[in-house]
């Protein structure tokens, strides 16, 4: 409920005065409390939320027509649609999403997997943690583009320092979120495990490791927002394919629409994943008492 | 009584406890302290706030291994909590064989979800069970283990007076049935003339008194020896009626 609709329920609206007036005297320190149906038909949310980015859009396409924005700094929208529906007939759109996509996911597999790795490693052991959970806690510090250089010097400039690149980063969400989760289930339920008989390995499969799993999907959606940053720059070391490629190559030709095609599969891109851990909650998460997805 | 059909013959006391010691730093809130209970007896722990009743408790659990003195307990127990402490993730006949080796049997933990009147709630998540539905599946998950001691942490304390009493009825109506040794913890006098054998009074680390109750079951509040017990429990407790110190 928004403050406007608190707001309206307390404050006594001139319309109760008068309906009160008309089933009996008016009293003044009586409030009729209007239910919410009756508040009259609003613009449905969907149409709400949707009329800002239509706003912009419009504005955008205004501001290209009139010529304020010049092409060479930002193509218009109708430009933009044009160039993609280009790039998608040519199949280079689909051929670079493809590409690029297939970087981001092995990566996240490949730094996704350490990261757990490690978090269960650490989580559940105290040599583990003495072991791994201080050297990770420093190494998350450094920025990951700041390794740009030292991965190209390890890996050359194909395809390993983007993925290289693209694990690095997407391990230390997930190790932190994982590591928090672990350590932060409930004592008394694991308590409580210990008196049903559970065993070790028992205690961490049906009580530990479910109860770190609402913190380990945050850690991946962080994960796989970090992916595509990661993605994004590791496309600038010399791509020959992919979304950063076609940036790459549209910049030396000053290409502002095909820019912003990538711009927009990128912000696609970031949604389709985002889409799918809410999924991934929505199926594993139902037991949640603050789940309110379904 | 029907537990005394349960009791094995051969076996000796269910619970035996001597020279009991548990420290917290200097603190001793346990101190020598000495407790038999027998096969399918079934025993109340009275006591305030802090006498450590509930250390004693947990100590029996194998909850608490940082004690000194002797301690015997039976391999099966079982404990439900003050909390159902059900795990969230799983649902709720799930919850009930949690532990249980082997394949888990859901036929059995229908059973046991039947036995306390929640059959109908087996395939539901914890979350939506009202409070007093919630304690029931925590005590089916504790007897479907068949144990030969109970042990019950205030487990009717977070619950509303109409539930309590259901579930108090409840508790004596599974124990006859299962003939298992029980001991509640509890801070409710009431509570423990209505259920027990025998009801302890703990207080400085030891038991200062013990009542047995003869009283014939179901109990009645309204009994006047009913009163009268729990008039002396009271007193022993420090409360007297009427008159508060």
């Amino acid at each position: 409920m928004s403050i406007t609709e608190i707001a309206r329920g307390y404050a006594p609206p001139r319309e109760a005065e008068s309906a009160a007036g008309s089933s009996g005297p008016a009293r003044a320190d009586l409030v009729r409390l209007t239910p919410a149906t009756a508040r009259g038909a609003r613009v449905p949310r969907w149409l709400r939320r949707t009329t800002g980015p239509v706003v912009l859009v419009a504005l955008w396409h205004l501001a290209s027509s009139t010529g304020i924005l010049p092409a060479e700094v930002l193509a218009g929208p109708g430009t933009v649609l044009s160039s993609a529906a280009k790039l998608i007939e040519s199949g280079e759109l689909q051929a670079a999403i493809v590409v690029s996509m297939s970087r981001a996911m092995t990566g996240l597999a490949i730094g996704g997997s350490i990261g757990v790795l490690l978090a269960v490693l650490s989580g559940l052991t105290r040599l583990g943690e003495d072991m791994v959970d201080a050297p990770m806690q420093m190494l998350r510090t450094v920025p990951n583009v700041a390794l740009i250089p030292l991965l190209i010097i390890w890996f050359g400039i194909g395809e390993a320092p983007k993925i290289a690149l693209i694990a690095l980063a997407t391990a230390f969400p997930l190790y932190l979120n994982v590591y928090a989760g672990i350590r932060g289930v409930d004592q008394s339920l694991i308590e409580a495990g210990r008196t049903l008989g559970l065993s070790r390995w028992g205690l961490v499969r049906h009580v530990i490791l479910p109860g770190a799993l609402p913190n380990a999907l945050v850690g991946l959606r962080y994960s796989l927002g970090i992916a595509w940053l990661a993605l994004v720059f590791g496309e600038q070391i010399n791509a020959t394919a992919g979304v950063g490629y076609l940036m790459a190559n549209a910049r030396e030709f000053f290409q502002t629409d095909v820019i912003v095609v990538c711009l927009v599969v990128y912000a696609f891109l970031g949604l389709a994943v985002d889409l799918v851990v809410r999924t991934l909650e929505r199926i594993f998460l139902s037991w949640r008492p603050s789940f309110t997805g379904a | 009584m029907a537990t005394q059909l349960h009791r094995r013959l051969n076996a000796p006391a269910a619970v035996a406890v001597h020279g009991l010691t548990r420290s917290f730093g200097t603190r001793r809130v346990i101190d020598n302290l000495d407790l038999n209970i027998q096969p399918g007896e079934f025993v109340a722990l009275l006591g305030a706030s802090g006498c450590g009743k509930s250390t004693l408790l947990r100590i029996l659990g194998d909850l608490d291994p940082e004690f000194s003195g002797e301690v015997t307990v039976p391999t099966r127990r079982a404990i439900a909590f003050q909390a159902p402490r059900l795990m969230p993730w799983k649902r709720v006949w799930r919850n009930v064989l949690l532990g249980l080796p082997g394949r888990p049997d859901r036929a059995r933990a229908e059973r046991a979800l039947d036995e306390v009147g929640i059959g109908h709630r087996a395939d539901v998540w914890p979350k939506v069970l009202s409070g007093g539905e919630a304690q029931r599946a925590s005590l089916a998950r504790a007897l479907v283990r068949e144990p030969d001691l109970l042990l019950l942490d205030e487990p009717f304390a977070a619950l509303d007076a109409l539930t309590r009493l259901k579930a108090q009825a409840l508790v004596a109506e599974l124990w006859q049935r299962h003939g298992c040794a029980v001991l509640l913890v509890t801070h409710d006098v009431e509570e423990a003339i209505l259920l027990a054998d025998r009801v302890l009074v703990m207080k400085d680390g030891v038991i200062a008194h013990q009542e047995s109750i003869a009283l014939p079951r179901p109990r009645d509040v309204a009994d006047p020896e009913f009163t009268r017990i729990r008039g002396e429990l009271l007193d022993w407790l420090g409360v007297r009626q009427g008159a508060a110190h």
